[in-house]
């Protein structure tokens, strides 16, 4: 498979080494590696402004990168004109020709590679069955609804059979019911055919559910890269922590480590062992990072494990699966905990109410402690 | 379903300014041109009042009268189609700028065109002429001077200086609606920058196209005063001949002839035009 050498050197599907644009003298993106294997769906995940778009464009062609390399199934693409390269773009205003029909829109890739007509009408018919429009060939797009204009721009990239196809927050248009449907058939799409996804979202949950594996960016950089799980439960950097999910946070200062728990004493004099993703040292300033839903309340005796702290009920809002709870710890500060309704009751006694008094437990594996 | 009268009546009343005004200084003169070309000329210069086809039969010999209304629209056609070309890229370059620069930059094209359209006439003969800025640089340089002026060159160019803003603004119009990400669309179907213009571009801004084409063939095919000034007899175009015979001569008879042989004519143009372009493909047919 490799053209360049042995195959312990694996072909990816798109590498990036140190890609940096700057417009004006400010980074967009800065120094982002990735590599990015066959058939993978990956997600750029990140708030607004932090560079998504505009490395989704350098991979495209549209953007040269102010420096670094980009090499897309083994071949280096330098200066390569967009219409060369061996990938298509799902654009978020989906860029639909408004002169076109669907099936003149569909066609229009194959048309350019000089495709037979007979073939290309056979293709066209079968990625219209694709994306479940197969009567909607004769129409304009101003006839089709959000969601059928998503579907045209998804067939007319993927009719092209890419390498890698782009999409840069395909969904974000749609309403929440549509979206969450087109989530399930992007991703059904996607192992049918086989194409690599690069695919840009600032939904958490949307990377969350689709992605093999997401690059948490901001500013320009990447922060992290892994699975989903290990982007949720082993957050690097307070910055991802907070990004995907909700996570509380406590400033502190290691004072001992053993067997990877580090004792870590907060500005309020709390003691929090926790676990450490990074190595840390004793003296090290570092943020502890719970999530609400890792910690338990428990009522009655101080239970004998390390972490637990009297605290107070502030205010409880029941939301059906879960019922969050803000509680006052004794240093004064606030920390969200989401408890699991698992016992179906209208028994106002098994609920917290405000003003009740419980302590806050975790496992020190639930506590991570952070160096960024 | 037939609408009442009282609708109908009504239709008729706000209908009627618009009639009345294209009745008044469109249909009425258009009765008289076509009455006075029916006439023959006295002696004296006067119209003489006796129907009869002779001036549309003498016309059809009349190869003085082809001659200028084939250069005539030569003319138009290469004017147009210059400003075509220069001004589809000023458009472009003008509908991709930040908002705000886009209004200062059809300021700019707008200015000149503030000074008296005369003066604009007669500022390039100053720059044509034999003793002109153009030739006192050439002689400056040691090099022969050129004949610039009482030339078809001369007019070419005055028109196409001339009607630049009638074709930009429409282009303007055009180019500034359409969703450029279309490009980028088309580049990575795989489109090269030329068959993406094809396809994308071009169907979705002929409207522009039209509309700044026919604004600058009419006035131009019809010209006179820029050719009257530039032109000598080089470019004595039909707006000249219709001066001669209205003016000069007089021939009002003669004159109207020409001017309804001159009017089907271009609206045989007109009709030829739509008919073209209407094949631009936009669909279809692979490039
Ligand atoms: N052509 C450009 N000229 C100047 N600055 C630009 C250009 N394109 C992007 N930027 C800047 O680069 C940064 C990254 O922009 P980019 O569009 O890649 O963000 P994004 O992550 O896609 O954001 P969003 O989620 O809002 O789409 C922004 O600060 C933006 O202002
Ligand atoms: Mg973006």
């Amino acid at each position: 498979m490799n053209p360049h050498g042995p195959a312990a050197n694996p072909v990816w599907a798109v590498e990036l080494n140190h890609v940096t644009k700057t417009f004006h003298g400010t980074a967009a993106v800065c120094d982002v590696n990735l590599r990015i294997a066959d058939g993978e769906f990956f997600s750029l995940l990140g708030p607004s402004g932090c560079g998504k778009t505009t490395l989704l464009r350098m991979i495209a062609g549209f953007e040269a990168p102010s420096d670094g390399s980009i090499i897309i199934g083994g071949t280096s693409v330098g200066d390569m004109p967009p219409h060369r390269r061996d990938v298509n773009t799902v654009f978020q205003s989906y860029a639909l020709f408004p002169h076109l029909s669907v099936r003149e829109n569909v066609a229009f890739g194959l048309q350019m590679k000089g495709v037979p007509k007979a073939e290309i009408a056979t293709r066209v018919q079968a990625a219209l069955e694709l994306v479940q429009l197969p009567g909607f060939g004769d129409r304009k797009p101003r006839q089709l609804s959000g969601g059928q204009q998503q579907r045209v721009a998804l067939a007319r990239a993927v009719i092209n059979r890419p390498k890698v196809l782009l999409l840069d927050e395909p969904l974000a248009a749609l309403d929440l019911k549509l979206r969450k449907e087109m989530q399930i058939e992007l991703k059904m799409l996607q192992e049918r055919l086989g194409i690599t996804f690069i695919f840009v979202t600032h939904d958490q949950e949307e990377a969350l559910s689709l992605s093999d594996r997401i690059a948490v960016m901001n500013h320009g950089s990447v922060l992290q890269v892994g699975p989903p799980a290990e982007i949720y439960e082993r957050p690097l950097t307070q910055f991802v922590a907070d990004f995907i999910g909700e996570c509380n946070f406590l400033p502190g200062r290691v004072t001992a480590i053993s067997d990877g728990i580090a004792e870590v004493e907060t500005s309020s004099a709390l003691r929090i062992s926790g676990t450490a993703p990074q190595p840390v040292a004793p003296g090290d300033q570092v943020m502890i990072a719970i999530r609400p839903e890792k910690v338990r309340l428990i009522e009655g005796e101080r239970p004998s494990i390390s972490n637990a702290f009297p605290v107070q009920i502030e205010r409880v809002a029941y939301i059906g699966s879960d019922t969050r709870i803000i509680v006052r710890l004794p240093d004064g500060s606030s920390f969200d905990v989401w408890e699991s309704n698992t016992i179906s009751t209208l028994d106002p006694a098994a609920y917290y109410a405000a003003g009740d008094k419980a302590w806050l437990t975790w496992t020190p594996q639930n506590a991570l402690v952070l160096t960024e | 379903m037939l609408r009442s009268r009282q609708e109908q009546r009504r239709a008729w009343w706000q209908a009627s300014p618009a009639a009345i005004w294209l009745g008044l200084f469109f249909l009425a003169p258009l009765a008289l041109i076509v009455l006075y070309s029916l006439q023959s000329r006295a002696n004296d210069g006067t119209v003489l009042w006796t129907w009869t086809w002779a001036n549309y039969a003498q016309l059809m010999r009349d190869s003085a009268f082809w001659r200028t209304l084939w250069l005539s629209i030569w003319i138009a056609v290469v004017v147009t189609a210059i400003t075509l070309v220069i001004s589809y890229p000023l458009a472009y370059f003008i509908a991709t700028r930040p908002r705000r620069w886009r209004i200062v930059l059809l300021f700019g094209i707008m200015i000149p065109f503030w000074t008296n359209f005369l003066v604009r006439i007669y500022a390039w003969k100053v720059l044509l002429g034999n003793a002109g800025v153009i030739n006192q640089l050439l002689e400056g340089l040691g090099m022969q001077p050129l004949n610039l002026i009482n030339s078809r060159l001369a007019v070419i160019l005055a028109l196409i200086y001339g009607e630049l803003p009638y074709m930009v603004l429409p282009l303007y119009a055009a180019l500034e609606r359409f969703d450029h990400t279309q490009m980028e669309a088309a580049y990575d179907l795989g489109a090269n920058h030329w068959r993406a213009f094809r396809r994308v571009m071009l169907p979705q801004t002929m409207a522009g196209i039209t509309a700044g084409a026919i604004l600058v063939f009419i006035p131009t095919v019809g010209t006179f005063a820029v050719s009257d000034i530039l032109g000598g007899t080089e470019g004595f175009m039909i707006g000249n001949l219709l001066d001669l015979h209205f003016r000069t001569t007089p021939n009002w008879p003669y004159g109207s002839a020409i001017s309804m042989i001159f009017m089907l004519m271009l609206l045989g143009a007109i009709w030829l035009y739509f008919r073209v372009t209407k094949e631009v493909p936009d669909g279809e047919n692979p490039g």
